[in-house]
């Protein structure tokens, strides 16, 4: 069982009472912009939930760990997410009874 | 890392607001505060959290180890915990990837 956007439409619906339409855009519409604003370079800072950061990898030899082969690893852009205190001691508490 | 810049919550629910007209701006930001309220009681309770395209929260294991405060040297047990997880789906890899090379 996993948490869906599908879920989320549902909450705001019932919680919020928005019609399912506008639910369903804002649903898309947050996710789309966190992917936006990182595609052009912004970090993304949910304070109380967690950073989406951004590092730059550089270039570097690697092994295809199927044949052994050499082969060279792209630089490239990676997404990182760092969680806030917030969500760390919310998912701790919870897990641990 | 100091390269980039940052959008916050805040900034988020301005983008909204401004691309959703019809709502109110008070609704927009209650959205946005919901869905991250959901997200973090999901993950909680064990619950992952899957979006196609986005990515993937789930939850990793830390075993118990024994660690040190920093200040006195002594040693400490440090309990086994939980700590959220999020992997970027291949829609949001490859768009970051892709841009980030495009602007070089």
């Amino acid at each position: 069982m996993s948490l869906t956007k599908a879920d989320m439409i549902v909450q705001l619906y019932d919680k919020l009472g928005l019609n399912k339409r506008k639910a369903k855009e804002l649903v898309e519409m947050f996710f789309e912009e966190i992917c936006a604003a990182l595609e052009i370079g912004e970090q993304v800072k949910l304070s109380g939930f967690g950073n989406f950061e951004l590092r730059d990898k550089v270039e570097r030899p690697g092994r295809n760990p199927k044949t052994g082969q050499k082969i060279i690893i792209a630089a490239r852009r990676v997404v990182t997410f760092r969680p806030g205190q917030k969500l760390r001691s919310e998912v701790d508490s919870h897990v641990k009874r | 890392m100091g390269a980039f810049k940052d959008m916050t919550k805040s900034n988020l629910i301005e983008i909204l607001s401004a691309k959703q007209p019809l709502l109110n701006d008070r609704d927009v930001e209650l959205a946005v505060r919901q869905i991250i309220k959901q997200i973090s009681e999901s993950l909680s309770i064990g619950m992952r959290i899957e979006i196609r395209d986005f990515g993937s929260f789930t939850l990793h294991h830390r075993p118990p180890r024994v660690g040190r405060n920093p200040k006195s040297g002594e040693s400490v047990h440090l309990d086994e915990k939980f700590v959220p997880y999020f992997k970027p789906g291949k829609g949001l890899r490859d768009r970051v990837n892709h841009a980030a090379r495009l602007l070089k």
